[in-house]
């Protein structure tokens, strides 16, 4: 037995074990490909202050294959970089830095080529430029799964008219169907939030949708935090003391972690009885375990929260506004928190009435650093969030511990330096108490706009329902008395007009409270809904497709936030 | 026939006029009636009826009462028809009236019933005069007298004799204000029961004890109410009250009779029969003749407080006010025909001559 044991290779697992990084099925194997690549895109261009822009094409080549090209106009990555970054699990910088990007674990994009290769047995093509002066570099890729290294196929100098960016062409195998699961529906959203972003996107179909962009500045630039030592376990805390190059514990403590002073550095190592000039390499497993207790006990500030940005109420609402026809939209966003030292921002926006159902549960849009999650809604803690949260006061109806009935979407958007899921897919946030609180909060916030909203309308309604019944009996008050006086016709209109005007001299104004949507836009909204896309009615095309080739040298180290979108 | 300007229909009109002018100054009209209910009445033993106090409601025209000032309105319209065309209409087909009257239409005839009832409120009169009539029957009479009627047709008098009847019984009309009688009977017994009614009925009981027989079937009709008292106040007779031996017979049936109902407040004066009496079944008697009794229910015990608390003319009778908490006490009730226990003609042989001779022993 023992001699058939060895090592288990990274790739070689995750390519046994699919469905951990989200290509359980056919479907969903598409959009993960291209959630994972357009994250890295997306994570890229901010990072180097770009306004993105990004081409994603789906080709259908013909039983259950796809072609699937993502480019963007992004740094470009070095040369060197670049098979590592697509053809290495687990490889990528986002993993060591709390900052809020899309990726994290550096997992995504190369799954994705490992997925294209056990499928279609096809390398990956990847051609990046930094800059116009430098060559595009076209690798051919494939990925060892047992060393979990790069096999590169092909290594070669290209033209490309391209100033800078990078694109990703992948054959995979792949089922192409409309929904709110689908690449269509990601893509949407994906622009909803990020409305910086021009996404170009050419369906199956050959059909061309542009989502352009709507604002011309780019969210602030993540900025890079240290970790805070509230979240800090044991085993992190000792592989931190054995790589750092502080010469004191006490400026271990002062250089590795944010909000920590000398001062409080002092007062962890008193705490735990360990001289603050105790030299970090010789702080044991006993030691750092007094350490981790210390820590608790002693007050420290929150974190930084500045490195958070969200998206903001407005944007939130502008975006509800375009994919919903509502009648009236409210969001806000919550002062940032923190959970287990990271700190995080929730925020929350509704869309209620209009040409949604009343008779449904509401649907909920959830995102995570700007990125939709399409995937197990109920296993992720802004589900639990809603169906905790009291939607009666609100004017909505609920039964216990479920989702609220009624006419309303829910954004829903966490923006953390460091988003828990639940797993590698990405597809749920995990259920920390004081993110589904914060979250909880968001909802009742905005609620509470909801359900003035709401109870002004039934006021309204009740009101009008009054003026009908008033108009209904008035001719029968001067017909009685008509009768009875025998006065003429003429009589009986003053009559009329007089008592409509004494009836509702008393009565409240009449309006509409329903806000004016301008932004609404109806082919926008139907993308990707109905299973099978309702097709050709009338998106636009427009031709261009960047399909240029063509290369050039690279330059300095560009690769930025290219690769761990996973 | 028709009385053109008749004090009913001036009336009317000015009520009418009234809203119609507040309309014109754009003021809110108002209609107003007396509160027909117990809490605005009160019972006086000079005048021996339930008498209106001064409390009036008002039906302010406004969203949320335009509905019913509207039928209210119509109601008044369709009375002002009737009385000019000399015409009457039963609350039943008054209703029926009101489903011309499109979204102004009642649904069931209670709704239809209280509008006229307001009506007839406001115009201080009994709804015969404003041109409606009750489809209800008046009450049964057998015995000692003659009733004067007019034939329909051709307007002759009728004699109408009620000792004629045999097993059967004259039926009070729905309208008896035209009616005069003969008589040389010495007393009226008003009957609760149709049962007991009959078994005196057969008997001949009105012969032995030279009387007139009524049944009340319930609580009394205001024709009945008002033909006893007619009968009563023309020959001077004694009115005496055979009833069951339970709350509801006292506080309901003889208590209407005698000086008449909350809800009828605006009439009472002509619509109730002081001078009745209560004969039996009182609670004393159930213990003197050893009636087979029934437990009293939780409403019985409800409405012997209710009584003692809020009706004015128990609260004016300390004897009444006795035999109720004595009836409370006992917790049991009797009916009338429980009497048969002593046998079927028991009622006539023993019971009514033993009562008939102690008259002043009669609760008031």
């Amino acid at each position: 037995m023992a001699k058939r044991q060895r090592e288990i290779g990274v790739a070689e697992f995750f390519s046994r074990n699919r469905h951990l990084l989200g290509f359980d099925s056919k479907r969903k194997a598409l959009l993960t490909t291209i959630k994972e690549a357009v994250d890295n895109s997306l994570d890229a261009c901010e990072e180097a202050e770009i306004l993105p822009e990004i081409h994603v094409e789906v080709i259908d080549m013909g039983s259950d294959r796809f072609r699937v090209i993502v480019e963007d106009n992004g740094p470009g990555i070095v040369k060197k970089q670049i098979p590592n970054i697509f053809a290495r699990l687990l490889y990528g910088s986002k993993f060591f830095k709390l900052a809020q990007s899309r990726g994290q674990q550096g997992i995504g994009i190369s799954a994705s080529v490992l997925y294209a290769q056990l499928t279609t047995g096809k390398p990956a093509r990847i051609i990046s430029k930094i800059s116009p002066n430098d060559p595009a570099h076209y690798y051919e890729l494939k990925i060892d799964t047992q060393k979990n290294q790069p096999l590169i196929m092909t290594d070669e100098v290209k033209e490309w008219s391209k100033e800078h960016g990078t694109r990703i062409e992948l054959d995979l195998e792949g089922s192409y169907l409309g929904g709110s699961q689908s690449m269509d529906q990601y893509l949407k959203q994906t622009a909803i939030v990020n409305p910086h972003v021009t996404l170009i996107y050419t369906n199956p179909k050959a059909e061309q949708l542009i989502f352009p962009r709507a604002v011309e500045t780019a969210p602030p630039k993540a900025v890079e935090i240290k970790p805070h030592p509230y979240g800090v376990e044991l085993g992190t805390l000792m592989d931190l003391l054995r790589a750092t190059k502080a010469p004191s514990v006490q400026s271990f403590f002062v250089n590795e972690f944010s909000r920590v002073g000398h001062g409080t550095a002092k007062q962890i190592c008193q705490g735990a009885a360990i001289l603050p000039s105790t030299k970090p390499a010789e702080i044991n497993r006993d030691m750092a375990e007094k350490l981790i207790k210390s820590i608790q006990a002693t007050k420290i500030v929150a974190p930084p929260t500045d490195c958070i940005s969200p998206i903001g109420a407005e944007l939130l609402e502008k975006g509800l506004k375009k994919e919903i026809n509502a009648e009236f939209y409210c969001a806000a966003t919550r002062p940032p928190n923190v959970y287990r030292g990271n700190p995080f921002v929730i925020e929350a926006g509704f869309a209620y009435g209009g040409e949604q159902l009343a008779d449904k549960s509401v649907s909920i849009y959830r995102f995570a650093n700007r990125v939709p999650l399409l995937y197990q809604q109920g296993a992720c803690a802004s589900a639990k969030a809603v169906m905790s949260t009291n939607w009666r006061s609100y004017g909505l109806s609920q039964s216990q511990g479920s989702l609220p009935i009624g006419p309303l979407t829910i954004a829903i958007h966490i923006a953390s330096v460091w988003v828990p899921f639940t797993s590698e897919s990405k597809e749920a946030i995990a259920h920390y108490p004081e993110i589904i609180r914060e979250m909880r909060l968001a909802l009742q916030e905005v609620g509470r706009q909801l359900g003035s909203y709401i109870s002004k309308k039934r006021r309204m309604h009740a009101e009008s329902k009054k003026r009908d019944y008033i108009q209904t009996y008035i001719p029968h008050v001067s017909d009685a008395l008509k009768e009875i006086l025998g006065f003429s016709d003429s009589d009986k209109e003053t009559v009329e007009k007089m008592l409509v005007s004494i009836l509702e001299k008393h009565r409240g104004e009449l309006k509409d409270v329903a806000m004016e949507n301008t932004e609404y836009n109806e082919e926008f909204a139907r993308i990707g809904k109905g299973k099978t896309s309702d097709d050709d009615d009338g998106e636009e095309r427009s031709a261009d497709n960047g399909n240029g080739e063509d290369c050039k040298a690279p330059d300095k180290k560009k690769n930025a936030g290219y690769q761990q979108t996973l | 026939m028709a009385k053109q300007q008749s004090p009913v229909l001036v009336n009317l009109r000015e009520k009418a006029e009234a809203v119609y002018h507040k309309i014109l100054k754009k003021q809110q009209p108002e209609l107003d009636m007396p509160l027909r209910a117990l809490s605005n009445v009160k019972y006086d033993d000079r005048g021996g009826y339930f008498e209106l106090m001064g409390k009036k409601k008002a039906r302010t025209l406004t969203a949320s009462t335009v509905k019913t000032f509207a039928q209210t309105l119509r109601m008044m319209a369709l009375s002002k028809e009737l009385i000019e065309g000399d015409d009457i209409a039963t609350k039943r087909e008054a209703y029926y009236v009101s489903k011309n009257w499109d979204e102004a239409r009642f649904n069931e005839q209670p709704e239809s019933d209280a509008i006229m009832d307001d009506v007839e409120a406001m115009m201080m009169v009994n709804r015969e005069q404003i041109g409606f009539i009750p489809e209800e029957k008046g009450g049964d009479i057998a015995g000692q007298m003659i009733v004067i009627d007019r034939d329909a047709d051709n307007g002759k008098e009728l004699r109408i004799d009620c000792t004629k009847f045999g097993s059967g019984a004259y039926s009070i009309p729905s309208s008896v204000e035209g009616l005069r009688f003969e008589t040389n009977a010495t007393f009226i017994l008003a009957i609760e029961t149709a049962g007991m009614f009959q078994r005196l009925v057969k008997h001949n009981y009105w012969k032995k004890a030279n009387c007139i027989l009524i049944s009340l079937g319930g609580v009394p009709t205001r024709a009945c109410r008002r033909f006893i008292r007619k009968l009563s106040d023309e020959h001077k007779l004694p009115v005496y009250v055979f009833a069951d031996g339970d709350p509801y017979a006292y506080g309901s049936i003889y208590r209407t009779l005698k000086v008449g109902s909350g809800n009828a407040a605006h009439i009472n004066q002509f619509f109730c029969v002081p001078q009745a009496k209560f004969l039996g079944v009182t609670p004393q008697d159930i213990i003197d003749y050893k009636l087979p009794t029934h437990p009293l229910k939780d409403v019985d015990f409800k409405k012997i407080k209710d009584l003692i608390k809020n009706d004015p003319f128990i609260i004016h009778h300390k004897e009444w006010q006795k035999a109720l908490l004595q009836m409370s006490t006992m917790k049991v009730r009797a009916e009338q025909q429980a009497l048969a226990k002593w046998g079927l003609n028991y009622v006539i042989e023993k019971y009514l001559p033993d009562k008939i001779k102690k008259v002043d022993g009669f609760l008031p």
